[in-house]
């Protein structure tokens, strides 16, 4: 039950307090999201008087219903002005958890409490419609946020200079390209004058610079003393705009704390899961993926390091390959290595595991989260087969030059240097 | 001065067997209704040559046909009223309330993209929906007053009450619209079964015909149908027939607000489940 109540916040600073937040979905049965009255009255049929019970409630002693708990008793405080990132794998609960924080869907047990206004962006330009024109679509999607019509008539012109479609807002926005689109639904959102943004993986849609636009806008936000709840797979934007981070993984919360020891933490331990999960292609089983520090548990930048992949071939691989890329959180390729540039492999037998790889002399990465690709192939016979997932791994935070510790505003790649002049 | 700042707070809990209606929040996003009425209508001709055209087209080609068939043909007394002024003043609370009565049903699983991303109540939606035939009504409505220029016929003091039986046909619409809307997110069924149930609806109400043909004897359980009080209403304010209302009208409102009070209940029950289940 959504009370409104007016409250006046007095010592305690928490703005937002759950209590064993939890929450289920059916699977099986009603996977298709609506049933069909025909299915509720061959259920009936089945057990009569059943179909009348109030589901939402409980149906959890349901004999032939199945649940899968999106969210398991999640407690957390969060004070106003906090920056949250929250990190988790794809379905680890974190959408779930931000739509029972904005109201869309109530938790099946647990409870919160907000203080304040919440303006929750799940999706860029929800209510936008492409008969409509800019300004219109403003005012629109203003009042489905929940602004008031003076409020968006104050932050008119701002939101439209953030989105530099001045000169086409009279236009309709299905005249619009992509990049004016989501410039504008995002500049909506972001002028909300709520006392706490959710904001969810949408910012992932945009290019580079649309991002970063938006990431600037966010931590703008932030820093005006707004609290901010923010879902991202990009680890450096959360570094940047958040101070605290909340680890989610199968529903239930796992770490809380300062943004980056936790990322830290989660990437840890995401690369320990990822090792000993076999992986299948079509011609290889896959055992395992490293990238290791030859001088240190962790990688820091510079160190040498190797990376080994082991597998399986399912037929004999006369002429075998191996590429290996780095790549960005965003996919951009950084580099590569070719196995076929550097020698040549004996033929491999159905079977048996092998392992191949590279040791990187000093790996020019700085601090921050990189992926590794792998290709593995048969020269022979032109086969080449991508490992269907990537690996992720995290270059340390530590000094560089002369004690200095660079962050991702350097830039991904570090140099060996020195300066000219010797001291 | 800003050492204390009052802000909303609320509490999430789990879904609950009766949640109260809510309307305090749906006053606070009286905007929202008013937007998204306002879109509806704004896009409901765009891309039609016609346009708003189609708002007149509508009533008066079954107004024609109506005319043609029960007036000519089948000979359907119309109470001493030429036929076709008969029949258009009946077809204009007719088709606000069918066309209110379709799009509320139909407007939760239209707007899903909104009620699965976004909070707000959800109540907004099927009352946007109604009002939206609201223009389309009052533009007719003018072309009514036409006609009966046309006919010779003068209104008289009865058309003050007007107002108040086109609040009772949106109310009616809400009310159905209401149980329909929220059945239609669990049972898409529902949204085959809407145009059966308005054309049946059509014939159960005296929009061809008179209601003085109905039998006497059935008159109270026809007066069940709330549309019965509307449309005799709309003949008595301002065609002067049927000469009193009474009884069947007072029906009318006790049924439209027996329904509404209900499925008010019964779609805040349901909401809470809307965003996981549509």
């Amino acid at each position: 039950m959504a009370l409104f109540v007016l409250c006046v916040i007095l010592m305690s600073n928490v703005t937002i307090r759950c209590e064993g937040l939890s929450k289920s979905y059916r699977i099986g049965a009603s996977q298709e999201g609506y049933k069909a009255l025909r299915d509720v009255i061959a259920e009936a049929a089945r057990a009569p008087f059943r179909r009348f019970r109030y589901e939402a409630r409980n149906g959890h002693e349901n004999s032939n219903g199945h649940y899968f708990w999106a969210l398991d008793d999640i407690s957390f405080e969060i004070n106003a002005g906090d920056l949250v990132g929250i990190v988790g794998r794809n379905g680890a609960g974190k959408s779930t958890l931000l739509r029972i924080l904005s109201r869309i869907t109530k938790p099946t047990r647990g409870r919160a409490e907000v203080h304040g206004r919440v303006g929750s962006l799940l999706e860029v330009g929800t209510g936008f419609h492409p008969e409509l024109t800019g300004r219109e679509n403003v005012f629109l999607n203003g009042a489905i946020l929940g602004m008031r019509k003076s409020e968006i008539n104050r932050k008119f012109d701002e939101i439209v200079a953030f989105a530099e479609v001045e000169k086409f807002i009279d236009t309709p926005v299905k005249r619009y390209s992509t990049g004016m689109y989501m410039r504008l639904a995002f500049g909506v959102a972001a002028h909300m004058e709520t006392e706490i943004l959710i904001v969810d993986e949408v910012l992932a849609v945009g290019d580079a610079q649309f991002q970063k636009k938006c990431f600037q806008r966010m931590s703008e936000i932030g820093r005006h003393g707004r609290t901010i709840l923010f879902v991202s797979h990009n680890m450096s934007a959360l570094r940047n705009i958040c101070k605290q981070a909340l680890v989610i993984d199968h529903g239930k919360l796992l770490a809380q704390g300062e943004v980056n020891h936790t990322i830290d933490h989660y990437l840890a331990q995401i690369r320990d899961d990822s090792q000993g999960d076999v992986i299948e292609t079509r011609t290889f089983t896959v055992t395992s993926v490293e990238i290791n520090s030859e001088s240190s548990p962790i990688i820091k930048t510079f160190d040498p390091v190797q990376v080994k992949v082991r597998f399986v071939p399912k037929t004999v691989i006369k002429d075998p390959g191996l590429y290996v890329s780095i790549l960005t959180m965003d996919s951009q390729r950084l580099t590569g290595l070719d196995l076929k540039d550097f020698t040549t492999t004996a033929s491999l037998p159905p079977g048996e595991t092998a392992e191949l790889g590279f040791r990187i002399e000093s790996l020019p990465l700085l601090p921050g989260s990189y992926q590794l690709e792998i290709h593995l192939k048969d020269m022979a016979s032109g086969l080449i087969e991508i490992v269907p997932r990537t690996f992720r791994f995290e270059v340390a935070e530590t000094e560089v030059y002369g004690g200095r510790k660079l962050d991702q505003w350097f830039g991904k790649v570090g140099l060996r240097a020195r300066p000219l002049v010797e001291r | 001065m800003q050492s204390v700042r009052t802000v909303p707070s609320f509490h999430i809990e789990p879904s609950t067997r009766w949640p109260s209606l809510g309307l305090r929040e749906l006053w606070d996003y009286r905007e929202l209704l008013y937007f998204l009425t306002w879109r509806d209508i704004k896009v409901r001709y765009k891309q039609t040559v016609l346009g708003a055209i189609w708002v007149i087209i509508q009533p008066l080609f079954m107004m024609l046909v109506f005319s043609l068939f029960f007036g000519r043909l089948a000979r359907v007394p119309s109470d001493g009223i030429p036929y076709p002024v008969f029949t258009f003043c009946a077809l204009l609370p007719w088709q606000l309330f069918a066309h209110a009565l379709t799009e509320s049903s139909n407007s939760l699983v239209g707007n899903q993209n909104l009620i699965t991303k976004v909070y707000f109540p959800r109540l907004v939606v099927p009352i946007s929906a109604v009002l939206g035939g609201l223009v389309d009504f009052a533009i007719a409505f003018v072309i009514l007053l036409v006609l009966m220029l046309i006919y010779g016929i003068v209104p008289g003091w009865q058309i003050v009450f007007v107002p108040a039986l086109v609040l009772l046909a949106v109310m009616a619409a809400l009310a159905v619209g209401l149980w329909l809307s929220a059945l239609n997110v669990q049972y898409r069924d529902v949204r085959y079964t809407i145009n059966f149930l308005v054309q049946f609806w059509l014939f159960a109400t005296p929009v061809a015909y008179p209601s003085s043909i109905v039998p006497e004897k059935w008159r109270l359980l026809y007066g069940l149908n709330p549309m019965v009080g509307v449309v005799d209403g709309f003949r008595w304010a301002l065609l002067g027939k049927p000469d009193s209302l009474g009884l069947p009208l007072l029906i009318s409102v006790i049924v439209v607000l027996t329904l509404l009070v209900g499925g008010l209940y019964y779609f805040r029950r349901l909401e809470q489940q809307f965003a996981d289940i549509v």
